[in-house]
């Protein structure tokens, strides 16, 4: 990859990430919208978690990632440390992906 | 917003970034792999900073793809970030330029963990030390990888792959079923495509 497609990239992410903090930035938006974009962030960060557990290259793959997140799932519910269900979530993938 | 608040938060976000500097070894290893330079690869965490279009960048890039269609997908995927920004209009104040360097550290985990918050002062705590956090050890960990690079095992053996959806998982459960809703409504989705492709 070159240096200028790797600036372009920078500059694209940046640009994206800069239209809320920078673009709109102070202007007020219409209360409704702001509901609307506050609620809309949640679905597409669960959205991010499904792709990225079940998606392998666009195909629906159920591997070693989803008893991994399920395992993450049950410790989230009994309340365990942050760290423990991440690594707990890498653990099990490894573990099954070392059996298989 | 109490000072135990703002510790729980605090210790919260240093675990993000922990979990998150482990992953950036992983990208820093695929990239190298990928035929970038330990300097792009460098580069590219501190500049792009946002892991999904990283790992989608570099891995068309070590299939052999072009740089064209490497770029596509990741901005592509960047795009989400647009709309983590405008929800975060709230959130994000100050003069200009440090709304301009906050916007940097609009991502997944910063998204997902001032979400997880009741109200904006306590959203904004949590975005900030969640944004230095995770620019940190992402950084870290991409230059350690990078130079590490294929001395280390293949990160999918060691379950890195499984450990990000886990960290978005977890700020995200404070917001309950409309989570699940939308996780399964993105199931169906796949199994329709599929479906309909198939």
């Amino acid at each position: 990859m070159s240096w200028t497609a790797l600036l372009l990239l920078a500059a694209g992410s940046y640009a994206l990430k800069a239209v809320g903090p920078v673009v709109v930035g102070r202007r007020p938006m219409p209360a409704g919208a702001i509901e609307v974009l506050e609620l809309l962030s949640i679905p597409v960060l669960a959205g991010l978690v499904a792709v990225q557990t079940l998606n392998s290259g666009g195909e629906l793959v159920v591997d070693a990632r989803v008893p991994a997140m399920a395992v993450a799932g049950v410790l989230v519910w009994r309340r365990a440390p942050f760290l423990v269900v991440v690594f707990a979530a890498a653990g099990t993938a490894a573990l099954l992906r070392l059996l298989a | 917003m109490t000072g135990a608040d703002h510790r729980k938060i605090a210790r919260t976000a240093a675990a993000i970034g922990i979990a998150t500097g482990t992953y950036g070894i992983s990208f820093g290893v695929l990239s190298v792999a990928a035929g970038l330079t330990l300097a792009q690869t460098c580069a590219m965490s501190l500049l792009v900073f946002t892991g999904a279009s990283q790992f989608a960048a570099v891995g068309v890039l070590g299939a052999g793809g072009s740089a064209a269609a490497a770029i596509a997908p990741a901005l592509l995927l960047a795009g989400r970030n647009a709309l983590y920004g405008l929800s975060l209009v709230g959130v994000l104040r100050g003069r200009p330029a440090s709304r301009a360097a906050q916007a940097q550290l609009v991502i997944d985990e910063t998204t997902a963990m001032a979400r997880a918050q009741d109200d904006a002062a306590t959203a904004r705590f949590a975005f900030l030390t969640t944004g230095i956090s995770v620019f940190v050890c992402w950084n870290a960990g991409t230059a350690l990888g990078a130079v590490a690079g294929r001395g280390l095992a293949n990160p999918a053996a060691l379950g890195l792959d499984a450990m990000f959806p886990a960290t978005v998982l977890v700020p995200l459960t404070a917001a309950g079923v409309p989570i699940l809703a939308s996780a399964l409504g993105v199931v169906a989705g796949l199994v329709a495509r599929r479906r309909a492709s198939g």
